[in-house]
């Protein structure tokens, strides 16, 4: 028999997994980290001390009880941590685990990749020291390190004042925040935060403590350039200057897409997430049979959300598999989801897409890290005349590194709409190609 | 020199390594970039200009942390953890 | 007023364009995508004449003289490079063949040296011990499809020809004095010439005009490394076929072999097994792969006959009409030779170089 397979051990998968077994179905999770949890519950080292109140915070209860789920699970289920999908071809998901390369087959299949942050690249972004905000996160609570000496917190999203926090609280010297959205965009987006009062509250509280703690945060403040030579000196914004030695910054969360479009499910633009994004139905169901998409992977929508979306997949799943499911439960999550739907719209609103970025983006910006591109090689190459993002990238290798466009791909796209005044939703979507993450020769294949 | 910089969870047991062919110290859960940053100030050159890069998504997405073992094989130092007696060597990258 | 309708902006297509609009012909070039972005654009890259059948020789000759000033022709380097063209033997019996090639050839102008193992790791030290000897074809090479093919199609553009992408044809029809040919988007052409450059997708228009082609699509597994150390100073295949690979002067090894699959009418992947074939096997060949990275992994769509050789020439059934495709995954390296062939057509009347073996009449009982 072919297990019913989940990609991803996050919230979402890890949920997903949860809701199956206990409907009776022992599925196959895989899961590139070494320990599960997916990002925002990352687990530290085994050998780490710090107590779940230190690493998650408000998010202790909700971390601990994840990690308590996934303890249980890997006893019951079939479990594959270190792994990586880096194919799917045909019903079958091709696999990588320490140089050694296997397929799978499955009957059904939830896709729950999780997300990374979200960059618009700022001039010296490559330098040693400048990380996105989620990484100097993991720095923090999966290594107990701080990314710098002085840190600057720069971009916008939830995450923005919520790592700057932790970095204060765990002892850091954080030399300021710079939230590129402008206060009367918050107050704008009040009345949808509401739906979610006590997340709204968290952001507040944090905040709070920042300012009260001596901690400089300037709205409406977009980071330029950050300066360096071999490793950063200092960031600077509108006419000001400011000392440090690491930069962490992004502009919220985008989706990790790769696999659900080697899998050939439909993609449609989202303006709420400014992505093109996987289509599913309000229970997860993809636009290709028996195939099911849950959690930030198709979609900004938070943790909790997240857990929702797992289960509602796995319960869609179970129905379409002939199962027997609790409907009110499901409508009960559907409707949450729409709620929190609801709020995502209002941080949109509190932390709007910065929409000057790409018209005022030198062109000696490095756009590309992987093929060192500049934005002014892709306008050269929109000025000839093309406009669609993988046509760009044919011509000049925006986005065809290593990391396949995941770092640059929507900054690209935003460059090509500005450039060629298209919309930003008539450019194209970079196209996935396999491998999703880089493939080793000699590689072992096992029969 | 160090790029980051320890908070906390320093009481783990030491692991020695190299790095370039430098003696170096780790501690027990030290992903390689940690174990790296913690003494040094890049782990990789850029390929098309030997600029120096320190890693940036720390989660296996950017593909800027790839370095190399003794026995050949190339790691993503972000998720990759390290082990006594590794011999962790920078590419330099290509200088234009 | 338009003289010639060019089908498909592929290098055939465009060649064709770029060559009636330097010799004053009016001509619109009509491209369902892109153009350059099907097999034209994600091909290889192989620049090379070593191999082909000696009836391609004459065509692709002149192709390399087109070649030899690319800029001159396209206004872009292309990444081209002259760097030569080895094909490895792992067998007496294949090295045989090898020679038995060469004295077929001499007298084409290949000028091929025959390497015997000692030499060829004498002047090849990164090729794999499972080499026992090679043909060298020193004048041949590789370029970028990515940039070349398009190129072509915007040189034509610069010369006056009318370039409409995104166009796809839904009809096309002769009312005694000329082609008319309609698209999705509304666009409109006329013209008393048309050229049938579609690719895989050109079996349907000669169907339409009563010669139906037995043409199949197939789809090569090709993928790329992350960038290397420059070690390799020349192109590479194989005698009787596998793994072929170059390296691009920014470092990346480009590396095809095997076959993929389509996934619907117009886009293919290479497929997991012949991917894993090659990251499995390359290692013989090219020792200095070992730890290296595959980053990324592609197919296109290309036209096959099955005597492998293109449709080149003039309709059998329709007056104006002419055909250039089914080039078997080998015809970038042709694609301005025969695009000029199919130009002195139209201007003249005929082609200067033989190109008879390849009539569409072939398949006609």
């Amino acid at each position: 028999m072919k297990p019913v397979v989940i990609v991803g051990a996050g919230p979402a998968g890890i949920r997903a997994a949860r809701t199956l077994l206990d409907h009776g179905i022992r599925p196959c999770l895989i899961d590139e980290n070494l320990r599960a949890g997916g990002q925002i519950y990352r687990r530290q080292p085994e050998n780490f001390q710090r107590s779940a109140k230190q690493l998650y915070g408000f998010e202790a209860g909700k971390a601990l009880a994840v990690h308590h789920t996934m303890d249980e699970l890997a006893r019951l289920i079939d479990y594959r941590p270190h792994t990586l999908v880096w194919n799917a071809e045909d019903g079958r998901l091709d696999l990588l685990d320490n140089g050694r390369a296997e397929s799978i087959e499955y009957s059904r299949l939830i896709v729950a990749t999780g997300a990374t942050d979200r960059i618009l690249p700022v001039t010296g972004w490559t330098l040693p020291g400048v990380y996105s905000l989620g990484a100097a996160q993991i720095a923090l609570k999966y290594q107990g390190c701080a990314i710098g000496e002085r840190v600057a917190f720069c971009g916008s999203g939830p995450l923005l004042y919520l790592v700057a926090y932790q970095y204060a609280q765990a002892g850091a010297k954080v030399v300021a925040v710079l939230d590129s959205a402008p206060f009367s965009a918050q107050c704008r987006a009040l009345p949808a935060l509401l739906r979610q009062p006590l997340t709204l509250a968290k952001g507040m509280y944090y905040r709070a403590w920042l300012s009260a703690h001596g901690i400089p945060v300037h709205q409406g403040a977009t980071l330029r350039q950050i300066d360096g030579d071999q490793r950063v000196h200092g960031i600077r914004w509108g006419e000001q200057t400011l000392e440090c030695d690491a930069v962490a910054f992004a502009h919220a969360l985008r989706s990790e897409t790769q696999l659900a479009d080697l899998l050939g499910c439909e993609f449609a633009w989202s303006s709420l997430n400014r992505a093109w994004l996987p289509q599913r139905d309000s229970a997860g169901r993809s636009s290709v049979e028996a195939v099911y998409l849950a959690g930030d992977g198709a979609g900004i929508m938070g943790a909790e959300a997240a857990q929702m979306a797992g289960e509602c997949a796995a319960l869609a799943l179970l129905e379409d598999a002939g199962s027997t499911v609790d409907q009110r439960r499901r409508e009960a999550l559907q409707k949450q989801l729409a709620r929190i739907r609801g709020f995502r719209q209002g941080l949109e609103t509190a932390f709007p897409f910065p929409e000057h970025w790409a018209a005022q983006a030198p062109d000696e910006l490095m756009l590309c890290r992987c093929e060192e591109v500049s934005v002014g090689a892709v306008r050269a190459v929109v000025d000839e005349g093309h406009w669609e993002v993988n046509r760009v990238k044919a011509h000049c290798r925006v986005g065809m590194g290593r990391c396949q466009g995941r770092m640059c791909g929507l900054a690209v796209a935003e460059i090509v709409a500005e450039r060629s005044g298209r919309r930003i939703d008539q450019v194209g979507r970079l196209r996935g190609q396999a491998p999703i993450k880089p493939l080793p020769f000699g590689v072992e294949v096992q029969p | 020199m160090a790029l980051f910089k320890r908070l906390t969870e320093t009481q783990r047991p030491a692991l020695a390594f190299t790095l370039d062919g430098q003696p170096a110290t780790g501690l027990l859960g030290d992903t390689l970039l940690t174990a790296v940053l913690t003494c040094a100030e890049h782990v990789r050159g850029s390929d098309f200009s030997a600029e120096r890069r320190a890693g940036f998504c720390l989660m296996g997405a950017c593909q800027d942390c790839w370095v190399r073992l003794g026995d050949g094989r190339r790691v993503r130092a972000c998720s990759t953890l390290l082990e006594a007696g590794q011999a962790i060597s920078r590419d330099p990258g290509r200088q234009p | 007023m338009i003289d010639v309708i060019v089908l498909g902006g592929g290098i055939v297509g465009a060649s064709a364009a770029l060559m009636l609009a330097q010799k004053g012909q009016r001509v619109a070039l009509v491209e369902r995508d892109f153009c350059g972005s099907h097999s034209s654009g994600v091909n290889y890259g192989g620049v090379r004449r070593q191999g082909r059948p000696l009836h391609q020789l004459p065509l692709s000759q002149r192709a390399h003289q087109l070649w030899a000033d690319l800029p001159g022709l396209i206004g872009i380097d292309g990444e081209y490079v002259r760097c030569g063209h080895l094909k490895l033997a792992r067998s007496p019996a294949d090295f045989a063949a090898l020679q038995a090639y060469a004295t077929q050839t001499v007298g084409f102008g290949l000028d091929l040296q025959l390497l015997d193992q000692r030499q060829l790791h004498a002047h090849f030290p990164w090729v794999g011990d499972v080499a026992v000897g090679a043909s060298l074809c020193p004048e041949d090479g590789h370029a970028n499809p990515r940039l070349v093919s398009p190129a072509f199609a915007r040189a034509a553009q610069r010369l006056g020809a009318s370039v409409h992408e995104q166009a796809e044809v839904t009809r096309i029809e002769h009312d005694s004095r000329q082609f008319q040919v309609h698209c999705a988007n509304g666009l409109h052409l006329q013209a008393p010439w048309l050229l049938n450059c579609a690719g895989a997708w050109a079996g349907s228009v000669a169907a339409q005009f009563g010669e139906p082609v037995p043409i199949t699509s197939a789809h090569p597994a090709m993928l790329v490394t992350e960038p290397l150390p420059v070690v390799m100073t020349v192109s590479t295949g194989v005698e009787g076929g596998g793994i072929y690979a170059r390296q691009v002067a920014r470092g990346n090894c480009i590396l095809g072999g095997g076959r993929g699959f389509a996934v619907g009418p117009r886009m293919a992947r290479p497929g997991q097994v012949a991917v894993l074939e090659i990251l499995r096997n390359a290692g013989e060949l090219y020792p200095f792969l070992k730890g290296a990275q595959a980053i990324r992994t592609w197919s296109g769509t290309e036209g096959y006959l099955p005597d492998h050789e293109p449709v080149i020439g003039p309709s059998s059934t329709q007056p104006g009409l002419l055909h250039g495709f089914g080039f078997a995954g080998a015809g970038f390296q042709l694609g301005p030779a025969v695009g000029e062939a199919l130009a002195e057509i139209v201007c003249t009347g005929a082609s200067c170089h033989p190109i008879e073996a390849f009539s569409i009449r072939r398949f006609q009982a």
